[in-house]
């Protein structure tokens, strides 16, 4: 489909079961560098079972994931974050005790050079460190609109807000691949407008593909080039959201009683 | 008077060098202070280290250990087999009593090690225990806790369930006051920087913190090791305060008791947990005359405190005085 290089992620038939009940089954998926890509599905397609296999929440009971051609099965999420993936979470997930700035800056954590001793005794890579965290997090937060709420607490910012500090926390640890798990759910007409422009703006600025899981039809298809479909567990299609809309498999599955519901 | 406090927040190593001072000032001009005041600002001191390491564990990283004082029984019995034994054996030319200069200069190393024993207790115990959540991790550092003292029990080169006698007396103002200032300091300047909001990352989140690259296990199994170490200085301060131990002293109520302030202090607030560590030294004072009844009088007003939540109540107040916490300005 896009260049002959090494994806950037590769899903290799992956299957994750709890006991009897399969979540995943045989899910093969690819992503490249700088791709913006839809996965949808009815509820409980597995969209979020795949969103945690691939994120190291959960390992697949089979097959294998790369992340640039290098096996990343079964690690630790934040080994995994440390290969370049970063994620939002469907029900929103920030640090509530911490301002939004500390939220932020949560994410330099697993770069940080000096060690313990550094930071008690104050000295020089502990001073220079943290202010280059300083900066960074401001001019992302700046860049984001969020400046203004740096020292609110997270929780008393307004919906569409903690949705975007969300991104802004997953950005700031630089990924290569940025995961959104349903980032327009609970938002208004005019929030999604902006998230859609948003996605768009992260895209260009930060250089990193994106795996968008959206149960709203119309973000979905105004942004992406490319759609994933779930269902039950398993792979029903993929293609452009133009091909994906006429296939007929997806229409019985589930564009069709979303097409109805919009026309009521 | 504003200015200057201000400028020990900015900077926070002349806070810690403030501390010392006092420290130092007390022993050499606190001769006028009579030997039951020195006893009780020995407790209050060794409570504080206790109560703020206790609050890095379950305070700010989100984790109930119900052990912290097996982690002092582990200082405690090394330091005090330290300058009891190894200590006078392998130097017996000099003079080994309270006040003598040998077993001054020796202090410092012999509490060091005895910390240092406690914190590899805390890493072979929250290792493994570490990645359980919750309730599971409550019910390993319990027995734990019994573990040590049931073993303590047993040894006989410690003296058993007798305990160990004759201790040295080297613990004085100097140590205790300035142990205490530098265990608050470590832990505020920890807590006060981005390495320290992984702590309260993982309280607030786990799955969103490893989500964003941050190793959990790793973080509450460091919070566990400067929690133990702490504790094992102050066990090595009090052993050395009071001349006797014995594993009884380390029970399961002791811990529950250094819990008790690390909640009334208000959980994840140092400064907070510092002060309720010398309430609760100076309630046990004053309670002593009631004999018999101390302890329901001490429940009793531990739950008034619990329901009152003192640190709750005070926050607004508290945070124009002290360091860092400002209302969020609008």
């Amino acid at each position: 489909m896009t260049s002959a290089g090494t994806p950037l992620l590769e899903a290799r038939n992956c299957s994750l079961r709890f006991g009897g009940i399969a979540a995943l089954t045989d899910v093969s998926l690819r992503i490249d560098a700088g791709e913006l890509v839809g996965l949808i599905g009815p509820n409980g397609a597995g969209k979020t079972s795949l969103f945690n296999i691939l994120t190291g929440v959960y390992r697949p009971t089979e097959g294998e994931i790369l992340l640039e051609g290098r096996p990343v099965t079964g690690l630790a999420p934040h080994r995994i974050n440390r290969f370049g993936v970063a994620r939002t979470f469907q029900n929103i997930r920030l640090f509530g005790s911490l301002d939004v700035r500390m939220n932020v800056r949560t994410s330099f954590i697993a770069r940080l050079r000096g060690g313990l001793l550094e930071v008690v005794r104050r000295g020089k890579t502990f001073r220079s460190e943290e202010r280059e965290i300083q900066e960074e997090g401001r001019r992302l937060l700046a860049y984001f609109g969020l400046e203004e709420a740096s020292i609110l607490p997270s929780r008393s910012l307004p919906y569409g807000d903690q949705r975007r500090l969300e991104i802004v926390r997953a950005l700031a640890t630089r990924p290569r691949l940025l995961l959104l798990d349903e980032p327009a759910a609970g938002m208004n007409p005019t929030e999604k407008e902006e998230l859609k422009q948003l996605i768009a703006r992260i895209r260009a600025e930060f250089s990193t593909a994106i795996l968008l899981v959206e149960h709203d039809m119309k973000v979905v298809m105004g942004i992406c080039e490319r759609l994933v479909v779930l269902d039950r567990g398993a792979l029903l299609a993929t293609g452009t959201p133009a091909e994906v809309r006429a296939d007929p498999k997806v229409i019985a599955a589930y564009l069709g009683e979303e097409h109805g519901e919009e026309e009521s | 008077m504003f200015h200057s406090s201000k400028a020990l927040i900015r900077n926070p190593r002349l806070a810690l060098a403030a501390g010392i001072g006092v420290a130092v000032l007390l022993q050499l001009g606190g001769g006028w202070i009579d030997p039951y005041t020195t006893q009780v600002v020995l407790f209050a001191a060794i409570n504080v280290i206790l109560a703020v390491s206790l609050n890095l564990v379950m305070g700010e990283t989100g984790q109930f250990s119900l052990c912290h004082a097996a982690f002092m029984a582990v200082g405690a019995y090394t330091s005090a087999l330290l300058t009891g034994k190894a200590l006078p054996t392998l130097l017996p030319h000099l003079s080994w009593t309270g006040s003598s200069w040998a077993s001054q200069v020796f202090f410092l190393p012999v509490l060091l090690v005895g910390g240092s024993v406690a914190a590899l207790a805390g890493l072979i115990v929250g290792g493994p225990s570490l990645r359980l959540r919750g309730d599971y991790l409550a019910m390993v550092t319990l027995g734990f806790g019994e573990i040590i003292r049931v073993l303590l029990q047993n040894a006989n080169f410690v003296g058993g369930a007798r305990g160990m006698e004759g201790i040295l007396p080297a613990t004085n103002l100097f140590w205790a006051v300035g142990f205490a200032v530098l265990t608050v300091y470590t832990m505020i300047a920890l807590v006060r920087s981005t390495y320290g909001r992984g702590f309260q990352a993982v309280r607030d989140d786990e799955i969103a913190a490893a989500a964003m690259g941050i190793d959990t296990t790793r973080v509450k199994v460091t919070a566990f090791v400067i929690g133990a170490f702490f504790a094992g200085v102050a066990g090595g301060l009090y052993a050395h305060a009071v001349e006797f131990i014995s594993p009884e002293g380390f029970n399961f109520l002791r811990s529950f008791e250094i819990i008790v302030m690390v909640i009334l202090g208000g959980l994840g607030r140092p400064v907070g947990v510092a002060i309720a560590a010398i309430l609760i030294t100076l309630l046990n004072e004053w309670l002593r005359d009631l004999s018999q009844y101390r302890m329901v009088v001490y429940a009793l007003i531990i739950i008034l405190f619990m329901i009152l939540r003192p640190a709750e109540t005070l926050r607004p107040l508290l945070s124009r005085v002290l360091p860092g916490r400002k209302p969020a300005a609008s």
